[in-house]
């Protein structure tokens, strides 16, 4: 603050103005995702104990500390549960941080939270100048007063100059291409000089190739371009009050970086330019997953956020005094001679540790009680724990009031959820997340739409959970209590990556694998090549065969079935249906169906044994009339029948050649079992009348049939017309 | 009174984010905090010195929780305990031998209202004389084999005093406050002129063409080798850098922009330059009882090279520095590890912090202690305010500053 003054002081006249305005913060309390579920379904993400602290603390302790004089913090889900929190805590009647609560039930995104607080704005204009926007889940004690001088003094010169964006140099890992907060691996462009953020990139890297795209244009605007992939986004944005204008004319910005700042970037009409700040000694981080839960976690314990670290009253805290080999123990911990607490480790207030217990690596909250001969291991135990005789836990997180019965093993990465009870040698798979609440049926396929159904129902649905688990008896041992969730499709592969476990070593290994692999084929592709456009020309080619390959797979799959379908006298509808399946696991149109059964049919009636053509005919009618249903569902429409005629025509030409002087009477057949209508028929012969002779010959043939088609189609016009008169 | 209390506030919150840095510095702050405390605490009429000492207790206890490694503030505190507990024994014997003193003065202040003291005789006086009469653990009187009279008798006959002498209670008691903050006020002129006095002697023990070393930064080293510059004595100044805050750059800036002669060297240099040094002197965070010294990190291994060589190590600390307990008191904090990042730059080391991948326990640990330990039997002298003590004979010190009762709180 001292620092912010001094420097108000140093700016004369015209900023005498700015520097009195008072230095404010918004603070969103609503993460707007759902990768901290099952937990945030009962509390709010910004509650939740990071080293026995509320998140918030951390964050509100370091904006108090780098001179913010007042906070709005903008609550979403679970906002009573904060605003509580907020009014009973030591901020309320903070002497030198102002904190206002802004409630709103409707926002499902950082873009909705910023908009709505930009509506608020017109009426009572809270926002005076410049702001600084953070997430609830920082942790942090970088000094802001000179960034924001900074921010200021940059905006003076250039009005478009709208937004201070924090980074910090983070090396990503170089198997996983990860950052060690267990976000994707963020690449960004950003001019040497003025620090300009040029390009930003977190989802499309390829990291196989190691590659990136970057517009031409980019290089030729600028002189000189840094690029970074070792950059960690800190999610601290010094922001002037047109960015909440931006956010309103534009409603469809919703994240603050997939949309807001690629918006910005991108967009060349407004013009508006942000900047970035590269933080040297200072410490940064947000809590984004369980895996940077973790990581979060491990720092401060290794003080990197000094001072807010467990040892120091930083913000209503208890202090709990610092040992050796960086162990945190509260002074009325009661812990047996023959427990073995090991290095880093917080122990809480008011926690009993047995006999024989191992502790590692781990945080345990206040009130705990522990069992004998249990082994915890860089693991989470939040506030009034109780963990009975030989349990064994390793890499989880376990919340309040859970209770873990002897004999139960909790594998790595496991998520315990309020209230949970495990049953007596209950093994929790790896990975799995419980909960007291069972998993909401519908996924939310959109990553932005956050805990769906926030505070009102939670604890109604609580106590009648409750009832009926006990009926019901449980997933977690015939004593427990609580539901698995099941990890949804698709993220399964995902799981082990935001996990709080470490990255086991058989997935390195694999990924790894995967790479050597990768480079192996590189190698062989780009070896034998001259120059770049064979391997350009080789890759078109593989493009071009993919769904050609796909389709002739499919026509034989299809053709498999019909026949099973013709032996075992399957139903029309069910052949259908098994056709249908095909045809969504391939991907096809219905006109590839419809073309693929027509060429089943065909080469059925031609393998069928025949003497003459005649008698080919009849075959050919006969499984006509019998399968025009399971045919006719797939050619309702007339490019369908022109489909089947065309690939009639083709079979004609190529495969089945014994059909050939058949084809008029077939397409009468067809007419007739009104497989293919006259319409088709007419388009047919319209769209063969330019083609060449050659291919001309089975339009000849029909030509008669298509003269009487035509007659007969006058005839009904001229009825029509009779009708009419 | 809210404007005490919120001033108080202030003060716990800058304690516990660490930013006010320096033993003076904070020594000073709360020395002023608690006069202010002192002069909006309204008193009752009766037990009115133990209505302060709550009073002030009370206050203490939160500055002491919000930084416990910053021992000045207890030592202010315990300081600031100890004068109003001296005060109201001066008065009570004044009370006792001069009533009729007190009498006339009453009725003067009665007249003219606060604020005017004695007409005859200060308060300071009057403290002083009831000090050299009544104070129990003095040297010469423990020789003389005067019956110690500690702490439990003096309570028990104010106690009775205040049964007695109700009528010249009130007068006492509005008089103790005035004493009090007077007292106080003389604390806060000590602490602000320790360095002038400590600085005072340096002719004395800084010769000419001497080499002197120091580690790390104090202000209190810097005026003290200034003076001797001063007086015209011309040596040479070697200068730790004391890594990893580096503030022995700063020192050497400072002592450079004054005109001394000096040479940087690092830390780890200390041991093959102590054989050119003659006087080891450095600043001190804090003095314990038994005459061991809290400096900053480094300073341990300093001592052992001067003890190597014979060279004498001396340390400077202003009395509010002086801290009457032991180091092996549990209540003492004796160290604070500050962020790893002022040892290593994080970005360049963060894949070794990357917890996803291996065994997930971090095999990289930093420690970055603040403050290093030196036993007394390394230390030769200590210069104090009030001239040169061996560190044998600091305990003693403390019992003048610091009364029996304070020590826990």
């Amino acid at each position: 603050m001292g620092a912010q003054k001094k420097g108000g002081a140093r700016v004369s006249d015209d900023s005498e103005e700015q520097s009195r305005q008072r230095l404010q913060a918004i603070l969103l309390a609503d993460s707007f995702t759902t990768k901290f579920r099952p937990v945030t379904l009962e509390r709010p993400k910004v509650l939740l104990p990071l080293v026995n602290v509320p998140m918030i603390d951390y964050t509100l302790a370091w904006l108090e500390s780098a001179g913010i004089e007042e906070v709005f913090v903008f609550c979403c889900a679970h906002s009573t549960q904060i605003i509580d929190y907020l009014e009973t805590s030591e901020w309320r009647t903070h002497p030198n941080l102002v904190v206002r609560t802004i409630e709103s039930h409707k926002s499902i995104s950082a873009g909705d939270a910023l908009r709505y607080i930009y509506e608020q704005q017109t009426e009572t204009s809270q926002i005076q100048g410049d702001f600084v926007l953070v997430s609830g889940d920082t942790v942090s004690n970088m000094p802001l007063a000179d960034l924001i001088h900074e921010h200021r003094e940059r905006k003076k010169k250039d009005e478009k100059a709208i937004m201070t964006m924090v980074i910090k140099k983070s090396k990503p890992s170089l198997i996983t291409h990860q950052s060690r907060l267990g976000t994707d691996q963020l690449f960004i462009a950003v001019d040497p000089l003025t620090k300009q953020l040029l390009h930003y990139e977190e989802d499309k890297v390829d990291h196989a190739r190691g590659s990136v795209c970057l517009d031409k244009s980019l290089m030729e605007s600028n002189p000189s371009v840094l690029l970074y992939n070792d950059m960690q986004d800190c999610y601290i944005d010094i922001c002037s009050p047109e960015v909440l204008s931006l956010f309103e004319d534009n409603f469809d910005y919703q994240h603050l970086r997939r949309h807001f700042v690629k918006g910005v970037l991108v967009d060349d009409i407004m013009g508006y330019k942000i900047f970035t700040h590269e933080i040297g000694s200072s410490y940064a981080a947000r809590v984004d997953n369980f895996r940077s839960y973790d990581t979060v976690s491990k720092d401060i314990i290794q003080r990197w956020t000094y001072p807010y670290v467990p040892d120091i009253n930083f913000g209503g805290n208890r202090p709990v005094k610092l040992g050796r080999e960086g162990i945190y123990r509260a002074c009325d911990v009661v812990q047996s001679r023959s427990a073995d607490v090991g290095a880093s480790t917080v122990v809480g207030y008011g926690t009993k540790i047995g006999n024989g217990d191992r502790i590692l690596n781990s945080v345990i909250g206040s009130g705990c009680i522990i069992g004998s001969n249990v082994v915890i291991e860089g693991s989470y135990i939040w506030n009034n724990v109780t963990i009975e005789d030989g349990c064994e836990i390793r890499n989880a997180i376990v919340c309040d009031g859970v209770r873990i019965r002897a004999g139960a093993v909790l594998e790595p990465g496991v998520v315990l959820s309020f209230k949970v009870v495990v049953g007596r040698d209950f093994v929790v798979p790896a990975y799995s997340k419980v909960s007291l609440l069972q998993q909401p049926m519908k996924e939310d396929s959109d990553e932005e739409l956050e805990y769906a159904d926030s505070s009102s129902g939670a604890a109604d649905r609580l106590s009648g959970l409750s009832l009926e688990m006990e009926s019901k008896g449980s997933e977690l041992g015939p004593d427990g209590a609580g539901y698995i969730w099941e990890v949804c499709e698709g993220a399964h592969d995902e799981e082990w990556k935001h996990s709080v476990a470490p990255i086991p070593e058989d997935k390195l290994a694999e990924i790894t694998q995967a790479m050597d692999d990768y480079d192996d084929m590189e190698d062989e592709s780009v070896v034998p090549t001259s120059g770049e456009l064979k391997s350009d020309a080789d890759s078109i080619n593989t493009d071009v065969n993919d769904p050609g390959d796909d389709y002739g797979y499919f026509e034989r799959e299809v053709e498999g079935t019909f026949l099973r379908a013709v032996e075992e006298g399957i139903k029309v509808e069910l052949g259908v249906l098994e056709i249908n399946s095909l045809r969504l696991s391939y991907n096809m149109e219905s006109a590839d169906c419809a073309g693929a059964i027509f060429y089943s049919m065909m080469k059925l009636a031609v393998d069928t044994p025949h003497s003459s053509a005649s008698e080919l005919y009849k075959n050919a009618s006969s499984i006509i009339t019998k399968w025009k249903g399971l045919l006719g569902f797939y050619v309702k429409q007339t490019d369908e029948q022109i489909e089947v005629i065309m690939k009639f025509e083709e079979m004609c030409q190529e495969t089945a050649k014994e059909l050939g002087p058949l084809f008029a009477q077939i397409l009468h057949v067809l007419y007739e079992k009104d497989v293919v209508q006259e319409d088709a028929i007419m388009r047919w012969a319209e769209e063969k009348a330019g083609a060449d002779e050659a291919d001309k010959v089975y339009l000849q043939q029909c030509e008669t049939f298509i003269q009487w088609l035509k007659e007969a189609s006058e005839e009904e016009d001229e009825d029509d017309d009779e009708e009419d008169d | 009174m809210p404007d005490v209390q919120s001033m108080v506030l202030e003060f716990v919150n800058k304690l516990r984010k660490r930013k006010i840095e320096g033993s003076q510095a904070t020594a000073r702050c709360t020395v002023e905090l608690l006069r202010s405390v002192i002069s909006h605490h309204r008193v009752p009429h009766a037990n009115q010195a133990s209505a302060l000492i709550d009073a002030v207790k009370a206050v203490g206890a939160q500055l002491v929780a919000a930084n416990p490694v910053e021992l000045a503030v207890g030592n202010v505190v315990r300081r600031v305990l100890h004068i109003i507990r001296e005060e109201d024994l001066s008065l009570a014997t004044a009370a006792v031998a001069g009533l009729d003193l007190l009498d006339a003065s009453d009725d003067d202040e009665d007249v003219n209202g606060k604020g005017i003291g004695y007409p005859g005789m200060s308060a300071a006086v009057v403290a002083a004389a009831a000090r050299s009469t009544l104070r129990p653990p003095s040297l010469q009187t423990l020789l003389e084999g005067t019956p110690e009279s500690a702490t439990v008798p003096y309570t028990s006959s104010s106690g009775a005093d205040s049964e007695s002498k109700t009528a010249d209670k009130s007068s006492i008691t509005r008089k103790l406050k005035h004493d009090v903050i007077e007292g106080v006020n003389q604390l806060i002129h000590e602490i602000a002129g320790c360095h002038e006095q400590i600085a005072e002697q340096a002719i004395e023990h800084i010769h000419q063409n001497e080499v002197i070393l120091t580690l790390g930064s104090s202000r209190t080293v810097l005026e003290f080798l200034c003076a001797a510059k001063e007086k015209k004595r011309s040596f040479r100044v070697f200068v730790a850098e004391g890594a990893p805050r580096y503030q022995g750059h700063l020192l050497a800036k400072e002592l450079v922009a004054r005109g001394l002669q000096t040479t940087v060297i690092t830390d780890s240099a200390v041991f093959a330059m102590i054989s050119r040094v003659n006087m080891v002197i450095i600043g001190a965070h804090a003095v314990m009882a038994n005459g061991g010294v809290i400096g900053p990190v480094g300073v341990n291994m300093a001592a052992l090279a001067a003890k190597k060589h014979a060279v004498p190590f001396v340390v400077l600390a202003g009395s509010h520095k002086l801290c009457p307990l032991y180091p092996h008191n549990p209540e003492v904090l004796l160290n604070e590890l500050r962020s790893p990042s002022e040892l290593l730059d994080f970005g360049e080391f963060s894949d070794c912090l990357d917890f996803g991948t291996g065994s997930g326990s971090p095999l990289l640990q930093v420690v970055n202690p603040t403050f290093d330990y030196v036993p007394p039997s390394l230390v030769s002298l200590f210069i104090t305010d009030t001239g040169g003590h061996n560190p044998s004979y600091m305990y003693r010190l403390i019992a003048d500053y610091y009364s029996a009762d304070d020590l826990v709180m």
